[in-house]
This record gives structure tokens, sequence and C-alpha cells, in this order.
């Protein structure tokens, strides 16, 4: 039982990742994603807002989305209560001053601005699309990649 | 008095109709949270959260990440095809209908700034969240990026390429 509280290995994570794409068509209908919880959570934030997105965004039939990413948070601190994960240290020490809060913070409006601008992420499109064969997922998930890997190359020159 | 009878056993059928609906629904968003709760244990444990892992993966230095996708596809694929051949319904007794996403040009511009961001957050949407439950609490800064990013995209899709 040991391995347990190790980190999981890629052949134990990946199929049991894999297996949430039928298992929450099977048991809830729904197909699996998670960036749409931010648009809703915008439209939450502001009822009265005037744009369209998210005016037209029927956020009270999509609730079960906020209930799985609130089971996604859930499933992290169960993690590490329950399984032997590590209580933070995702993130390295230097997002932990100024000047990396606000490279964390254009990082993250990039990530809320893209997931929602190409209409999903990496579970929408990489996991979902790509099991479900569709091509549009595929050139997603091949941009998603693109995109990581001039930013790494970016930050390798200036950092 | 009949009449009387026939109303009330309508109104028996409307109320235990409506019982069983919301029995659904509950058994539904329960099925939603546990799956979303394994979810979660499954990307922490797998480390994938990690921006040292993401870091190492766009580094080719590697190769963790993209086994745990690729294992991912492969079974989800092996998944959604059993379930079309059997014709399976979900557990509400519908027919499972996935969600399409059409091909847009957001999917290559919005891709790769979305790509840009997964490198510096080494975090995508899901794992955000499970930073935030597993008490990476720099993750919060990630999370209201990724909000603030939300309503940008909101206020600028009239005048983005679609």
């Amino acid at each position: 039982m040991d391995w347990v509280f190790q980190p999981w290995p890629w052949y134990v994570s990946g199929p049991l990742i894999g297996l949430s794409v039928p298992a929450l068509l099977l048991l809830a209908g729904k197909t699996l994603g998670v960036s749409s919880s931010f648009r809703h959570l915008c439209s939450i934030a502001t009822p009265n807002a005037q744009l369209t997105y998210l005016r037209e965004n029927l956020w009270r039939k999509e609730v079960w989305n906020l209930v799985f990413v609130l089971g996604i948070l859930i499933g992290g601190w169960v993690a590490t209560q329950f399984f032997g994960a590590t209580v933070g240290g995702y993130l390295p020490d230097h997002y932990d001053t100024w000047g990396g809060g606000l490279l964390l913070l254009v990082g993250g409006m990039l990530v809320g601005f893209g997931a929602r601008y190409a209409d999903g992420c990496t579970s929408g499109h990489a996991i979902m699309g790509l099991a479900n064969l569709r091509w549009p997922s595929l050139v997603a998930t091949v941009s998603f990649f693109a995109g990581g890997l001039l930013m790494t190359a970016l930050l390798g020159l200036f950092i | 008095m009949l009449r009387k009878k026939l109303l009330t056993h309508d109104q028996h059928a409307i109320l235990n109709a409506k019982d069983s609906l919301t029995k659904s629904a509950l058994l539904q968003y329960v099925s939603v949270l546990v799956v979303g709760i394994g979810f979660g244990v499954v990307l922490t444990k797998s480390e994938v959260i990690s921006w040292f892992r993401i870091q190492r993966m766009f580094r080719f230095e590697e190769a963790h990440v993209y086994l745990v996708m690729g294992s991912a596809i492969v079974v989800g694929a092996i998944g959604l095809w059993i379930l079309k051949r059997l014709q399976l319904k979900s557990l509400q007794g519908e027919t499972i209908k996935i969600k399409e996403k059409p091909f847009q040009k957001g999917i290559i511009f919005g891709g790769l700034t979305f790509g840009m961001g997964w490198a510096i957050t080494g975090a995508c949407p899901g794992p955000i969240y499970a930073q935030l439950g597993s008490g990476e609490f720099l993750a919060l800064i990630t999370f209201a990026g990724a909000w603030i990013g939300s309503y940008l995209y909101a206020y600028m899709r009239p005048y983005l390429p679609h």
C-alpha cells in the first residue's frame, strides 16, 4: 500500500484521468471540461453585465460544471490529507515576490483569456476532444503546445 | 367524490414525478462531485499540477506529463468507443450527447495564448483548482488572473477574429 503515498506513475494516473470522460457521460450525461467554469463565475459575479458573452450564458443550466470544479478543489485537499501529497510547493519560490506575482497574474490572464477564446482547455480539447477524435481539438492541442514551447523559450532567454 | 379521488391521484402522480426528478438531479450532482474529487486527487497525485513538471515537459526533459496525457486520451477514446458502440444511456436515461466544439480561428489564437500562460503558471484550469485545494496559495493569483482573462475575452469578443 506504500505506493499510494508516493507520486502516482503515469500508467496509473493517465488511465484514471481518461476514465473520467466516460464516467461523466454515463453518470451525469456531461462532457468533460473545466475552463467554462470561469465564464460561469464571471456571469454569476456580474449578473447585470451587458457583455453578450456573459449575458447570454445560461449558467443555471451548467451548475454541474461548478460542482465539478469544486470537486477538483476538494480532490486536491483529499490528496494531501489521505494520499500523502505534499501541501503546497507546486509553484516555485520566485513567484512569491511582487515581480513574480505579477508574472503569475499575467500568466493566469493568458490562461483564462486563451481558454475561453479557444473554447476549451487541456481537459475539454486535449483530453475530451482528442478522445472523441475531433480534428479542431487536435489543432487546439498543437496550439497549446506551440504557445507553451514559445513562452518557455522566451522565459529561458529573459530570466 | 370520484372526481376528488381522481384529482388527488393526479396530484400524487405529479408529486411522485417531481420527487424522482429531484432525486435523479441530486444523484447527478453527487456523481459529478465524486468524479471531480477523483479527478482532483489524480491530478495532484500524478503531480501534473506541479509547475516543475510542466517546465520539464516543455523543456523535453521528462516524458511524465506527455505519458499521463497520452494514456488519458487513449483510455478516454476506448471508453467513448464502447459507449457509442453499445449505445449506452446516461444514468438519467438520456441518450449520450457529446458537446461539439466546431473550428474557429480562436482555437489557434486562443490556443497559442493559453499555451503561453500554461508555461508561465505551470497550470491549466483543472490544476488551478487542484493547486488551490492542495494548499498552494500562490495559485490564488493564477486563479484571479484566469478570472480577469475570462472577463477580457468577454469584453474583446466582438473585436476578435473567430
